[in-house]
């Protein structure tokens, strides 16, 4: 299904980033381009073949269930436009 | 021993409207904090009540280049709670990035497990009258984090951020639709609850948020449901809405109740339910749409390419499983079955796995259903009017079996013994040295109960000639006696005698 502008204005929209007007032709045709070559990987027979998701046999890192971080507050707060009272302070979300 | 006792189903709720029955069909998604001491993928604190944003780490605010790394014991808790709900364990699952922007989620995305989770099918049975109970299939439980807190009430124009339960570990287990009224949703999430607190691996504090459920709602016709369960086919069943994040019991069936209505009236109206997430206003008894959600719901999923698989090995899913406790229904069930209490009784002890546990250390040795009695009806009521947990008890499991069995010795009458209840309630002690202490010992001399009645009935004459006419009376000088011998004497004993002096 080929990707039309609105499709792209959506998903710019949904990631939160600005594209102008003008730009969402050529951005739906890379789109396109991209989910063509896709199409054509999918042509491939995969039937009984694992899935690979590592180069290398790993076994995802786990670690125990201990307190070792938190009590940062400052350095967590350091970089927020605005921190009042311990808390990140934002324009007013309302459900 | 049988794991459950044998149920039959109990009946779907009906609500008349205007023009027709309609019937409710649930399906709930529980999300369940794990008691964890550190979170999913970080090694801050999950403590509750935390300063602000002091339990937070470089990974839950986000920062850039931080990567996640699991806590081995959150996906314990998970296996252990899905083989408490006799689920299939899942060795490979993966997890995925749900993405959505909101300022409690400074990742932009909430790692979950959309594709592969950890637990699958299982089942619920969920109690609601003796020898009553509905079936619950589970579809899946799977991991995930959970967001952080946004107050709102601090500035008119301004939102205050709290990330301290950002990456705190949430299970959430999703049934089928197969609860039938706004009780049974209730009585669901309180069984979830039990066995989730048998296991240790929730503590169940809804208060405190470790324990929400968003409700699935739809209303059909009567029959269409039975058409849903013999096909399989959920085309049969009405169009669904989703309430959000209710955190009490009482409120979930309120919601129930006000949606199943609104649907109602829609649908008699000529209308159509539109699939939709709705918030409930206890304060306005109604739902509404969230409207935030209405584009939201493209959550553009794909797996976390952070996390490798999790794959898990058999042998320690058996280890994990040879280590759960006895869970509800296999304690209630054997509370019936070997010690021939009523399943309504079974089921009071067994709805706290510290009040089973109490019980059966006050039973051991002793006649169970008395010992039942006992914590059911004096322990229990005692504790409320304090308001105080059965942890808390002042009566041990030991002292209330000594007082149970000075009344199965004979030593004191089922009167004293509550005199006495009282008395290790309040002062505590050792039950048979304050009976002898106190004086307390029953009468069993009929020799002293004789003279005693021959004392009262010599005493009051009139009384006695009308207790000759008119038997019934007799109770009054049954009553005098027991009086005159603080209750100490043993009552069947005097009503014997009673009755015989007066030539009953």
């Amino acid at each position: 299904m080929p990707i039309n502008q609105d499709t792209v204005r959506r998903v710019a929209h949904l990631a939160r980033i600005r594209v102008d007007e003008d730009a969402l032709p050529a951005l739906a045709g890379d789109f396109n381009a991209i989910l063509g070559f896709i199409d054509e990987l999918k042509e491939v027979d995969i039937e009984g073949v694992e899935p690979m998701v590592s180069v290398t046999p790993m076994r995802l890192k786990r670690r125990a269930d201990q307190v070792t971080d938190g009590d940062r507050r400052e350095q967590v707060l350091a970089n927020a436009p605005d921190a009042r009272e311990g808390f990140f302070v934002v324009p007013k979300v309302v459900e | 021993m049988p794991d459950a006792l044998s149920y039959t189903a109990p009946e779907a709720k009906v609500i008349r409207g205007a023009v027709s029955d309609w019937e409710l069909v649930i399906g709930l998604e529980v999300h369940a904090q794990v008691s964890s001491q550190a979170k999913l993928f970080s090694g801050a604190s999950t403590r509750f009540g935390a300063e602000p944003n002091a339990n937070v780490s470089f990974v839950d605010c986000a920062m850039p280049g931080m990567l996640p790394v699991l806590n081995e014991y959150c996906v314990e808790q998970a296996v252990r709670t899905g083989l408490g709900l006799k689920a299939q364990i899942n060795l490979v699952s993966a997890f995925d990035r749900k993405n959505y922007f909101y300022p409690d989620l400074p990742q932009g995305y909430q790692i979950s497990q959309l594709y592969h989770p950890i637990v699958g099918e299982g089942e619920v049975i969920v109690d609601m009258a003796p020898g009553i109970a509905r079936r619950v299939r589970i579809e899946r439980i799977h991991m995930e984090q959970d967001a952080g807190k946004s107050i709102h009430d601090m500035d008119p124009r301004l939102s205050f951020v709290d990330l301290n339960r950002t990456g705190v570990c949430l299970m959430e287990i999703v049934s089928r639709p197969d609860i039938r009224g706004p009780e049974e949703a209730a009585a669901y999430v309180g069984k979830l609850r039990r066995i989730m607190r048998y296991l240790g691996t929730c503590d169940g504090n809804m208060q405190n948020g470790s324990l929400r459920a968003d409700v699935n709602v739809s209303v059909c016709r009567p029959g269409a449901y039975e058409r849903y369960r013999e096909t399989g086919d959920a085309s049969a069943l009405g169009t669904r809405c989703e309430i959000k994040n209710m955190n009490s019991m009482r409120f979930i069936q309120q919601a129930i109740e006000h949606e199943a209505r609104r649907q109602i009236a829609i649908l008699e109206d000529g209308g159509a339910v539109d699939q939709e997430t709705r918030l409930y206003d206890p304060d306005k008894g109604e739902t509404r749409p969230m409207r935030s959600k209405e584009e939201a719901h493209d959550y553009r999923y794909f797996p976390d390419p952070d996390l490798l698989p999790l794959e898990i090995e058999q042998g320690w899913v058996d280890d994990i499983r040879a280590g759960l406790p006895e869970l509800p229904d296999a304690k209630k069930a054997r509370f019936v079955t070997e010690i021939g209490l009523s399943e309504y009784d079974a089921g009071v002890l067994t709805a706290e796995v510290e009040a089973a546990d109490y019980f059966e250390q006050a039973a051991r040795g002793r006649d169970g259903k008395q010992v039942a009695n006992w914590v059911i009806n004096d322990l229990f009521g005692r504790l409320a009017k304090d308001g105080l947990e059965i942890t808390a008890s002042p009566v041990s499991p030991a002292q209330l079996g000594g007082i149970i069995d000075l009344i199965a010795g004979g030593e004191i009458s089922g009167k004293i013994a509550k005199a006495l209840f009282e008395i290790v309630y309040t002062e505590g002690g050792d039950p048979a040295e304050i009976v002898a202490a106190r004086n307390m010992r029953q009468v069993t001399d009929t020799g002293a109960i004789a003279a005693a009645v021959e004392q009262v009935i010599a005493e009051n004459p009139a009384q006695a000639e009308k207790a000759r006419q008119n038997p019934k009376l007799a109770g009054w000088f049954v009553g005098q006696v027991m009086k005159a011998t603080g209750g100490k004497a043993n009552p069947k004993a005097v009503n014997e005698l009673v009755r015989g002096k007066l030539g009953l």
